[in-house]
């Protein structure tokens, strides 16, 4: 196991990304972060924080599950949910973006923009992932990223946050080849 | 979890999962989404060979709120009036492709008949089955309770609950005693002799007679519904006598705790075990209960359904 990411390049990555989303949006205003649980939805906090500092206002934030909307559920036995909490502003015309530690097959971000869909209509939709490892098996991609780590589809990819963790890191890992 | 049966087919960590995956249903359908498409695809039919309509709306609704296809079977109108055996019966769902059956039938025992038999391999929920159980009542009874008085807690641990009237011919009682004991919560049955079952001392409650006793020390009290279509014989001398020693009245009301709670599985006979002014109290949360039935059977129709099939169909 080797630590590609550790804790003060996390915090760094939080910081550039929440500047590239300011600066992609001219401010807060218009915008509202929705977190896929469970890590994704404190990067959504922490990203919103870090726009906050430089602001000085309150972005809005929330999460989305999307575990009702994954095509994958037949392959597995059923998860329990995890909450979803849309902010009061609603998504009705909001730029959103959904944010999550790592993007691999994007399937998750499918299910997040179905879910999505059956909120709302937003403006727009964008997507900053901590992570993204490459082996995309839909036509998605991230407008933010905070580092591009190339992989082997074995290697497994965690991502560490001191909320549910107690540490903040990313690591690679060998896994058993398929 | 590939049926539910019964009460007894679920550990306390099922039913706490149950319990939580209704609150969530609850949550986002309450709010941002009102349909999800979790079910697409998958055909559940609704077949009630005994009258009901909460329950089976409640089936339907959620189903339909998950996406799924309902088909409604009911006794009336279809060839099970026609003397049509549970075998054939079910033999026509597996040709039709049924992935569950919400099963509702005055035999006790007769989920159980479907679902362990090689007759056809879909799901089977126990709607309601003579006066053996009814799992989803219970479940969401649970889950009412919960959500008023377990502050945040997953189970029900503390809290007391009186379950009080025709014990014998319900159901709704049998599966509330197994689950929310299994929840931690002490239940108190409260009856006339003759409306006890056989054997009810070897059950994990306490029982009385005498409902003034024990209504005062209760967080929960839930009127059964005293089921005519089931007594052919007397049980108790009159109507108005049993109004006066175990119906909820005004006084009865004002002696509760300051919080506690009124149920009733529905329909209810007002003006023999409620009184219309108990049953529209503000403690009453017996049209709560409803709309709660419709997110606890959409956890159970996700939880059976919505995964991987237990055994592979090849």
């Amino acid at each position: 196991m080797k630590t590609v990411l550790p804790a003060p390049d996390i915090s760094r990555a939080i910081v550039r990304i929440a500047h590239e989303i300011l600066e992609r949006f001219n401010g807060a205003d218009s915008l509202t972060l929705l977190g896929i649980p469970t890590r994704g939805a404190h990067l959504a906090t922490r990203i919103a924080k870090a726009i906050d500092a430089i602001e000085g206002g309150q972005v809005a934030v929330g999460t989305l599950d999307v575990t009702m909307h994954r095509d994958d559920l037949r392959t597995r036995s059923p998860k329990a949910l995890l909450p979803t909490v849309i902010p009061s502003a609603g998504v009705e015309g909001r730029n959103i973006v959904l944010v999550d530690d790592v993007l691999f097959s994007g399937r998750t971000i499918r299910a997040a923009l179905d879910a999505l869909g059956e909120i709302g209509r937003p403006m727009t939709v964008s997507l900053a992932v901590l992570v993204d490892r490459g082996h995309r098996e839909l036509p998605i991609k991230a407008d933010f990223v905070g580092k591009n780590i190339p992989t082997s589809r074995s290697e497994i990819i965690k991502v560490n946050l001191a909320e549910v963790d107690g540490i903040d890191e990313v690591t690679i890992s060998e896994g058993v080849a398929k | 979890m590939k049926h539910l049966l019964s009460i007894n087919d679920l550990s306390r960590e099922d039913a706490i999962l149950i319990l939580d995956t209704a609150a969530e249903l609850a949550r986002i359908s309450d709010g941002p989404m009102k349909k999800l498409p979790t079910l697409r695809g998958r055909t559940i039919v609704n077949l009630f060979a005994e009258d009901s309509t909460r329950t089976r709306i409640s089936f339907e609704a959620a189903a339909k709120r998950l996406s799924a296809d309902v088909i409604n079977f009911a006794a009336r109108g279809s060839s099970l009036s026609k003397g049509e055996s549970l075998k054939d019966t079910a033999l026509t769902l597996q040709a039709m492709g049924a992935d569950a059956v919400v099963i509702r039938h005055p035999a006790s025992g007769a989920p159980a008949r479907l679902a362990n038999n090689q007759w056809m391999t879909g799901a089977v929920v126990n709607a309601g089955d003579g006066t053996h159980e009814h799992p989803s009542q219970a479940l969401l009874d649970a889950f009412t309770i919960r959500k008023h008085l377990a502050k945040g807690a997953a189970d029900l641990s503390g809290l007391r609950v009186a379950i009080v009237g025709d014990i014998l011919h319900s159901r709704v009682a049998r599966s509330n005693v197994l689950l929310l004991t299994k929840l931690g919560a002490h239940v108190t049955l409260v009856a006339p002799p003759t409306l006890l079952p056989f054997g009810v001392d070897s059950w994990p409650v306490t029982i009385s007679y005498d409902l003034d006793s024990v209504i005062s020390s209760v967080d929960t009290v839930m009127m059964l519904r005293i089921q005519q279509e089931r007594m052919h014989e007397i049980f108790f001398p009159s109507a108005r006598e049993y109004t006066r020693y175990y119906g909820l009245n005004r006084d009865r009301v004002n002696s509760l705790k300051p919080k506690a709670i009124i149920m009733h599985p529905g329909p209810m006979n007002r003006g023999l075990e409620i009184t219309a002014e108990a049953a529209d109290s503000a403690r009453s949360v017996i049209v709560e209960q409803v709309s709660n039935g419709v997110s606890v059977r959409m956890a159970i129709l996700y939880l059976l359904l919505g995964g991987a099939p237990i055994e592979s169909g090849n």
